[in-house]
């Protein structure tokens, strides 16, 4: 199949091999990945943080784009993060009819019927939960509130897991609770992101995992960012990394 | 959208209410009393403790019932129809009541209503009234009202009388007292009850019970007026409806000679079957119970069984804009469960008062803003849409599915526009927003500015920056390390190694 990657704006810039792993356990399934270059961001935080003005020209720049993937024979379009897979499903359309703008609500509707988070892709599109991975960590799995609770990924990510060789999954305590990050809630209400991470954290380093993953690269950064500021040398590791791993 | 009038045109003098007046603005932003609950190790123990208790129980009594989704859909779409139609629903209640010998008054809003109260209570001659649990009385500060006046309102709701007795403020709808623990509890009995037994009372949730009981039985047995809210009112009926877990709703709803019922208009229902939904959906969304324990319903006055004199005051307070709003109207649907509050990370951890108003939690930092509106400035209430971090527990538990992760993105956009059209210069987050858009909106710029980011890994030693960073970005550096951009970004890594194939 030939499939779409859509980076995101994060992946791109910040964590590039979250974007690699994806494209090499994809390669390895066999599939054709392309990257259509003139992609940019799903304008998640400007809708967000109230700039809804703002986003909608983001969600025109990525339905333009992706469009065209599709028109140039692209069956899907993968994102490894369930925030913006979020995004392009539950907001663009309705921000494109607060501006009035019904045709682009169709299109945005249209290419987000082609737009699956990783595991979903894996799991329900191309129907292989096992990758051929392998990776002899003790990891445990936070399911981010936007896999878990607007795209309902359930268990998938774990299927995927679950095959990896090697693998030591530990159940996350009080897994389904927020670690906190929520775009710029993190910066504005930065007292409250704190204490819910700090909680997130204690349930990580209860596991004794080695590595904590996620299928949302956002909030692993802030996880990451908070396990490393306590020196605690838990890493934090994306889905699409775990699986992209043979050794 | 001024065709939806929520209060029937002709039933006030003057225009209806525009904003809410009464409880529900604190003096600080959200954030900034959040930072000081956040700090109180007993609070944040009290609450982690009566959150999850109420979470595992409400989860283990929705799991029973087969059709639980099947109940939502049909409560949600239940209020969608009384909000549709509320002018000729409410008529039709008063109609309904005055038939059967009850009074209907009406109230723009806060003032209004308590002024009503006031007045019937002193015709009564009374200088005290008993209240059943009522939010819609908290949330126009009606027993303050009545303190002025020289007129004693006696809660007698146990958690409520604990805030009463406490001079505190209710932190939660249906546990007001959550942020006390029970030797916290014991201390505000000893302290405030003059008849209690100091040598037997201990801190045993039977004992401050039977503490609260003897104290309240007094007070039934001689009050003349009762104070009540309501769950439900029946259009096709009139009858009103006070669901309760203790009967001393029960005792205030049927011993006294005179009732006066304060009731939001979004309370409505249009007929006695819909309770069938409520009914099953509020109990166990609630208090986890698969029944309700005491359910009180009235239709007017029965003469010879129980009170002689009955009145109900329909209060607008801000409803009337909040239904004027497409989205807003979706959070007059809330049945008051405070299931959303029992999920919520942020209300879990920081406790009801940061919000500031007596709605706290999700469905407040929604409903709240929506009543009184949003100025776009630095108001408490416009901090209270940004009190979360859109995790969605709310919306998976809300028995009426009120979506309020979007309601809370939809009045963000509601602020910062309302922000941008007061003032000539935009805030310094417009525009960074701004220039943040234009650049993301072009492949070329969004690419260099990638590539401009990744130079400031130089900038960053073992996750801290090595200039300080400016607000609110120093909120992120405060706790968590930041991550360092790499050397290069993911489309330069495809251009380099595909060939700038796409
Ligand atoms: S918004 Fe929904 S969950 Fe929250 S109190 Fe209201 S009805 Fe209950």
């Amino acid at each position: 199949m030939r499939i779409a990657l859509f980076v995101t704006c994060l992946g791109d810039v910040l964590f590039p091999e979250v974007g690699k792993a994806t494209v090499a356990v994809l390669e390895r399934l066999g599939h054709e990945v392309v990257f259509p270059q003139s992609q940019t961001c799903c304008g998640q935080m400007h809708t967000n943080t109230g700039y809804q003005h703002d986003a909608v020209g983001l969600v025109r720049h990525h339905v333009d784009v992706f469009e065209r993937a599709i028109a140039a024979g692209c069956e899907a379009v993968v994102a490894p993060s369930g925030s913006c897979v979020g995004s392009v499903r539950h907001q663009h359309a309705a921000l494109a009819r607060r501006e009035g703008d019904e045709a682009l609500a169709l299109r945005a509707d249209a290419v987000a019927g082609r737009t699956f988070e990783l595991s979903e892709l894996l799991v329900d599109v191309l129907g292989v939960t096992d990758v051929g991975a392998a990776y002899p960590h003790r990891v445990t799995y936070h399911p981010t509130c936007h896999s878990l609770r607007l795209l309902g990924v359930g268990e998938r990510p774990l299927q995927l897991l679950r095959a990896v060789r090697g693998i030591d999954l530990v159940e996350l305590p009080a897994a389904d609770t927020c670690c906190g990050f929520g775009g710029t809630f993190s910066v504005k209400n930065a007292d409250t992101s704190t204490a819910m991470l700090a909680d997130k954290m204690s349930s990580v380093l209860a596991t004794r995992a080695e590595v904590v993953t996620a299928g949302d690269a956002s909030c692993l950064m802030h996880i990451g960012g908070g396990l490393s500021r306590l020196r605690t040398g838990v890493r934090p590791v994306h889905l699409a990394e775990i699986l992209a791993s043979t050794s | 959208m001024s065709t939806f009038l929520g209060m029937p045109a002709g039933r006030v003098p003057g225009p209806a209410a525009d904003t809410a007046v009464g409880q529900l603005t604190g003096n600080r932003s959200f954030p900034a009393a959040a930072r000081d609950a956040l700090g109180d190790t007993r609070l944040r123990r009290n609450l982690a403790h009566a959150t999850a208790t109420i979470r595992a129980k409400r989860a283990s009594v929705v799991g029973e019932v087969p059709d639980w989704e099947a109940l939502r859909d049909a409560g949600s779409a239940i209020k969608a129809d009384t909000m549709a139609r509320l002018p000729e629903l409410l008529e039709e209640l008063e109609r309904n009541v005055t038939a059967r010998g009850g009074t209907v008054h009406w109230a723009r809003d806060a003032a209004e209503a308590n002024g009503i109260v006031l007045d019937l209570v002193r015709a009564t001659g009374a200088d005290e009234v008993v209240k059943v649990k009522s939010m819609a009385t908290q949330e126009i500060g009606l027993n303050e009202a009545l303190e002025e006046a020289g007129i004693t309102a006696h809660e007698t709701d146990l958690a409520e009388l604990i805030v009463q007795l406490g001079h505190d403020k209710p932190s939660h709808i249906l546990v007001p007292a959550i942020h006390r623990g029970r030797a916290e509890i014991r201390e505000i009995f000893a302290r405030e009850m003059p008849d209690v037994d100091l040598a037997t009372l201990t801190d045993e949730p039977s004992v401050l019970a039977a503490a609260a009981r003897t104290h309240l039985r007094e007070l039934f047995l001689r009050a003349r007026v009762a104070v009540s809210g309501a769950n439900f009112g029946i259009a096709e009926t009139g009858t009103l409806t006070v669901v309760e877990s203790e009967g001393n709703g029960r005792m205030c709803l049927t011993l006294p000679e005179t009732l006066i019922t304060v009731m939001g208009i979004e309370k409505v229902v249009p007929a006695w079957r819909d309770l069938e939904v409520f009914l099953q959906l509020l109990p166990r969304s609630s208090t986890g119970e698969r029944m309700n324990p005491y359910t009180s319903m009235w239709t007017g006055v029965t003469p010879g069984d129980g009170p002689q004199d009955f009145h109900l005051v329909l209060l607008d307070n801000g409803r009337t804009r909040a239904l004027a709003d497409d989205l807003g109207r979706t959070a007059l649907h809330c049945i008051r469960c405070s299931a959303c509050l029992n999920v919520c990370p942020v209300y879990e951890r920081t406790g009801g008062h940061a919000y500031g108003s007596v709605y706290p939690g999700p469905i407040g930092a929604v409903l709240t803003p929506f009543l009184t509106g949003v100025t776009g400035g630095h108001d408490p209430n416009d901090s209270l849409p940004y009190a979360s971090s859109l995790c969605g527990a709310c919306y998976d538990v809300c028995p009426v599915k009120i979506n309020i992760p979007d309601l809370l993105v939809q009045l963000r956009a509601e602020h910062t526009e309302a922000h941008a059209a007061a003032h000539r210069l935009p805030s310094a987050e417009a525009a960074a927003m701004a220039a943040a858009a234009w650049v993301m909106s072009d492949p070329a710029r969004f690419a260099r500015a990638g590539r401009a980011a990744g130079t400031a890994r130089h900038g960053i030693r073992r996750g801290r920056p090595l200039l300080p960073l400016p607000p609110p970005l120093n909120g992120w550096t405060a706790s968590r390390d930041a991550p360092s951009p790499p050397a290069e970004t993911f489309r330069d890594w495809w251009a380099r190694t595909r060939g700038g194939r796409s």
